[in-house]
Parts: structure tokens; sequence; C-alpha cells
């Protein structure tokens, strides 16, 4: 039996991040192992121990691995995910920080299921010392002859392939997974229309898998303790260790890497000793602020994506942002609102218009000028923006501004003009230019 | 007053090329090389976006249109110290929107401004992954979390 919550990834080990201590602690055995595997076992592997992607979505991770065509003479590439710009999101830094070979490792067994020609990892613009600190660990890992040329003679195989760091230069899109591929390859971050899908049109129009950083830094670890000892960790559809990052009103905010499963009451009370002053709980957002909030009597849920789903949201990136009783959730919104308003590329307008109209509306309401239907405008607002755009940012941005407004109608319905004024939403939305100066009148 | 020529040095150049033989096309060098521009003169106008292009066989549009589309990349000079302070979520709720007005009073900037004796500019940021942290601002490229918003006079005072 495996202790309970296994510190796979950020182990307390002092200078991890050195290669030699790393190597010391049994690091890059798991990739010789894999050199001498078929590619096919490597993915059984990965498939076998239900690993789910850490980006947000979710997805099988084995089996995003196995759409990578087999036997073309194409070059295949890897770019793994480190934009890491979701608000209560900061879990990837760690690991570029303490436990980079790790992620690096991670990359050469993934390389070799892959038959990868080059990894990139993407790190968002604003952590620049965090870049540095990859770059120094890739620096190192040539040096020591993991990648590269003297990868046949380290590892006795055929198999050659390259890693590099490549840095964004802040834009919240840039995270989705095609907007990443147009960023990487010099242009603006416009995400693509999906088909085709990545692993048939990537990079430079060759096959790509794209991964969260946690997700690859997992690898290693699945093949050290066996995939049957993985899958049995933590929830059952969703198993493993997760970075949880908690912030908002806790005692100790931090990053904690704990089993999936755990119930978000005791990570908020007994993992981050609970609310400043005592205080209640008025909501919690439980994956980043891309996913549907939650009220105070909900936090008996497991963390995990299959209990969460079940009561309409999701684990996202597993950052955990709580707020006491006191917080104005209309201002909460209002800033979320804000965020994709600014974030959305403009490629598709129902989420550029729509999140302009969210923020606008919102701010209204805050302002004090708004009327109960500006509340069923808001609503309506997301129902159109969901499902209606190239990429999830639109539905993020309805997930969050609904999940408030539905979750904390009678707030809301406080902070409005009692005055319900009934006119369909759409007569709004047929009059766009001038839907502003339509509610303002009525 | 001397006028700043918009080009790379040789060694600079040397890092491009660098940079160009990182990826199967050279397009893909124009964040770093951009990046390589803004850290150096704290801006990338219309010269050294035409310089970029041309080093990089882009058009001048299509740098341009990268330049506007990345919020770290600015065409007009930025202050000796940019402060990004984060407004989102978690900062916002232990009070950085409060430390974002008073440096915005302080400094009597607005967002994306710069003081008429260019130090400083001023940036109302996105969450930048320091959570834990918050609330927090990015000075240049320091992470300073756990702000103390009696301190925040004195940390200004400091750098100036
Ligand atoms: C607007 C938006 C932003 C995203 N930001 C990130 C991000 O910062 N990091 C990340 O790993 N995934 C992000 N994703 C998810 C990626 O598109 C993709 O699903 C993920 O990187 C896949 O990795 P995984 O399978 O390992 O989870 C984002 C998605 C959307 C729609
Ligand atoms: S949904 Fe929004 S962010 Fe995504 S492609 Fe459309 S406009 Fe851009
Ligand atoms: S909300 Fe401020 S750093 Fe994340």
């Amino acid at each position: 039996m495996m202790e309970k919550n296994p510190k796979l990834l950020l182990p307390e080990i002092k200078d991890l991040h050195k290669i030699e201590v790393f190597e010391q602690n049994g690091g890059y055995q798991q990739a010789r192992k894999a050199m001498k595997m078929e590619k096919s076992e490597i993915i059984d592997i990965v498939k076998k121990s239900n690993l789910r992607g850490r980006g947000g979505a979710c997805f099988p991770t084995g089996l995003k691995w196995s759409f990578m065509p087999d036997g073309i003479d194409k070059p295949n590439y890897l770019a793994v995910n480190g934009d890491e710009a979701e608000p209560g999101s900061f879990k990837d830094r760690r690991i570029f920080e303490f436990n980079p070979h790790l992620l690096l490792e991670g990359i050469l067994i993934a390389g070799k299921a892959m038959n990868l020609k080059a990894a990139y990892i993407y790190i968002r613009g604003e952590y620049y010392l965090w870049n540095k600190l990859m770059q120094a660990a890739v620096d190192e890992a040539y040096e020591f002859g993991y990648f590269g040329e003297k990868m046949k003679e380290k590892f006795g195989t055929d198999f050659q392939m390259d890693v590099y760091v490549h840095s964004g230069a802040g834009a919240y899109i840039c995270g989705e997974e095609t907007s990443l591929m147009n960023s990487l390859e010099g242009g603006r971050g416009y995400p693509r229309y999906k088909p085709p899908f990545p692993a048939q049109v990537g990079l430079w129009g060759m096959p790509t898998t794209v991964n969260n950083v946690e997700t690859i830094a997992t690898i290693p670890k699945i093949f050290e303790i066996g995939p049957e000892a993985y899958s049995s960790l933590g929830a059952q559809g969703h198993p493993g260790t997760l970075l949880y990052g908690v912030s908002g009103h806790v005692n100790k905010p931090g990053v904690y890497e704990l089993e999936t499963g755990i119930t978000l009451r005791s990570l908020i009370y007994v993992v981050c000793g609970g609310i400043p002053g005592g205080k209640n709980i008025k909501a919690v957002i439980p994956g980043g602020s891309s996913m549907p909030v939650l009220s105070a009597d909900e936090i008996d849920v497991a963390m995990d994506e299959e209990s969460l789903k079940k009561i309409g949201t999701h684990i996202g990136t597993g950052g955990v942002m709580v707020m006491d009783e006191d917080t104005d959730l209309l201002k909460v919104t209002l800033r979320i609102a804000h965020f994709y308003h600014h974030e959305s590329c403009g490629q598709c307008t129902p989420c550029r218009e729509g999140c302009g109209w969210l923020e606008k509306t919102l701010k209204r309401i805050y302002n004090g000028d708004g009327t109960s239907k500006d509340l069923d405008l808001l609503v309506s607002v997301c129902n159109n923006i969901e499902g209606n755009t190239i990429c999830a940012l639109g539905d993020a941005a309805a997930w969050a501004v609904r999940g408030f407004v539905n979750k904390f109608r009678s707030d809301f319905e406080k902070r409005v003009k009692a005055k319900r004024i009934f006119q369909a939403p759409n007569i709004a939305h047929a009059k766009r230019a001038t839907a502003d100066t339509l509610i303002y009148e009525s | 007053m001397e006028t700043t020529e918009f080009k790379f040095t040789e060694e600079e150049l040397k890092e491009v090329e660098k940079y160009i033989s990182k990826y199967p096309d050279k397009k893909a060098a124009v964040i770093p090389v951009l990046w390589m521009a803004q850290r150096k003169f704290r801006h990338i106008p219309k010269p050294m976006m035409e310089y970029i292009a041309n080093l990089l066989d882009q058009s001048y549009s299509h740098i341009y249109g990268v330049v506007t589309f990345y919020t770290m990349f600015s065409q007009k000079p930025r202050g000796k110290y940019h402060l990004q302070v984060c407004t989102n979520v978690s900062c916002m709720l232990r009070e950085g929107d409060k430390i974002y007005q008073m440096i915005s009073n302080k400094l009597d900037i607005k967002n994306n401004e710069v003081t008429s004796d260019g130090v400083f500019s001023l940036e109302e940021a996105e969450c930048m992954g320091a959570c834990s942290g918050a609330p927090m601002m990015a000075i240049n490229e320091d992470f300073h979390e756990n702000l103390d918003i009696t301190k925040i006079d004195q940390l200004i005072d400091s750098l100036k």
C-alpha cells in the first residue's frame, strides 16, 4: 500500500531542481526504461493509469497520445502548456521552480511514445524568472546528454529529440491549445477551428499534442509507481494527486499536492487553516475563474472531476478561490466579466460582443442603475455566447457569470431597482448597436 | 538630445540567430526577438518593428499585428519601473484593487500611463499566477507578493 497523499510532483527534497540531486533521487531512470519500450507499450501504461489532463478539460492523456499518427514521415511535436493564465491558477510555476527535471523526464517519455522531433515548453511572459529557471534546467539536461545528439550515447537507442523553452507575451487566450500553436509560430494568438485537430494538423502543419505542464510532469511518476498504483490513488474516475492552488480568504493560501477526491471543506478548513477572522464562507470557485461558482452549502463535494460535474461545475485547473461572507459578489462577477472581455481575442462576435455586454451590464448594476431585467439580460447573453464560439473562452465567460447570477440571484436582486420591465432580451439583440440606449431608456 | 538608433548590435544579432535556429520556421522567432527589443528600448516603436520585419523576412503589418496583440509589448516607452498591479479576483479579495488605486493616485497616472519624468508606468494587470501571495504586483520582471497596503508608499519611494 502506498502512503496517503504521496508527494509525487513536489516532494520535499532540497535542491531538487539541480540535475545531480534529481539523479540521486532516481531521476531520469523512468526515461531510461521508456527508451527501451515500444511506443504502444508506453501509451498503454499511460492509458492504464487513467491520467486525465491537468490543463482544465480533464481529457484522458493516454487516449490523446494515441491520436498521434503512426508511421508517417513527418516530424511530430509536443507543446507543453505552461501559459497558466487562468485566474486562480499558480501551480505549474512550482514545477518550473522546484522540479523542472521531472517535467523534462516526462517530455522524454512522451517523446519516445509519440516519436517527437521536438517539444516546446510555452511559458507565459509574466513568468520571466520561471522562464529562466526552466531554461537553466534545459541547459543542464543537454549538458548531461539527456537531449539532442548525446542522447544516443546516453540511452543507447536511435531515438533523439530536442526541447526548447518559449516565452509568451501576455495573453490569456494563448493557453487555449490552438491559440498557443499560432502564438508559438510567431503570430497573433487566434484560436483555430477544430477540426482539423492538432494531432493531424498542429504546429507548422505537423502532428502535434498539447499537454499541460502538470500532466507531463506526472508521467515519470506513473512509470515509477506503476499505473495500477497510480490509478488507485484518490477518486476513481479521476485518479492521482493534484496540485490544488488555494487563494483568497483562507489562512494558509498556497499550492498543496493531495489526492483527488478530498472534500472542498477539508481542503479549506483542515489543509488551509480555515477563513481569516473565523468568518463564514460565502462562495468558492473550485477550479479557476472559468468554472461555475459553488455556494457555502456545497463545499462537502469531493474535489474530482466526476463529483464536481454532478453539481454543475468542474475541477478546471484546481485553482480554488475562497470568498468569505463579507465579499461583494457583484464586484467579483464584474471583475471576472472584465477579465474575459479584456482577453477575448475578438474573432467570434458572440464572445467579443457578448463579453462586452456582460461587463457593461454588470457595471450598470454595480453603479446602482440596473433593473432586475438586467439580470435576465445577463443570463440571456450568457446563453447566446455558450456553444457559439470557436474556442472555449466564450463558454468560460458564460459559465462564470451565469454561475454567479443564478446561484446568488437574491444577492443580485438586492442591488437592482425592483422595477421589472418585460422586454424580451432578443429585441435588444436585434438592435445590437443600440442595445445600451434601449436598456437605459426602459 | 541624442537620438536612439533602433537596431541590434552584432552581439544581439547572434542571439537572434540562436532564436531562429530553435524553430523550423523563421517566423516563430518573432516573439522572442520582439522581447529583445522591448527589453532593450522599453518599447517597440515603428522603426524597430520595420527593422525586425526586415530581419525575419516578415511584413511590417505582421509585426505590427503581433505587437498590438500582446499586452506585454508596448509602442510607447514604459517607465524605468513598470508597475503591474494585479486586481484580479484573488488579489482583489485581499485589497489588490485598493493598492492599484493608491498607486494611481500617488503617481497621478492612470492605467497604461507613464509619469512625466519617465520613472514609473502603471498597468492594472490580470492574474499573474501568484494568487497565493495576493495582493501582488510586478515591478518590471520581479514579483512582489504579500504586499502590505500600509507600506506601498515606502516601496514606491524606495525605487525613486
Ligand atoms: C481560454 C482557455 C485558456 C486555457 N488556458 C490554459 C492554460 O493556461 N494552461 C493549460 O494547460 N491549459 C489551458 N487551456 C486548456 C488547453 O486548451 C488544453 O486543453 C490543455 O492544455 C491540454 O492539456 P491536458 O490535456 O494536459 O490537460 C485553456 C483553454 C482555454 C479555452
Ligand atoms: S471564443 Fe472568444 S477568445 Fe475564443 S476564438 Fe472566439 S472570440 Fe476568440
Ligand atoms: S489574482 Fe492576482 S495573481 Fe492571481
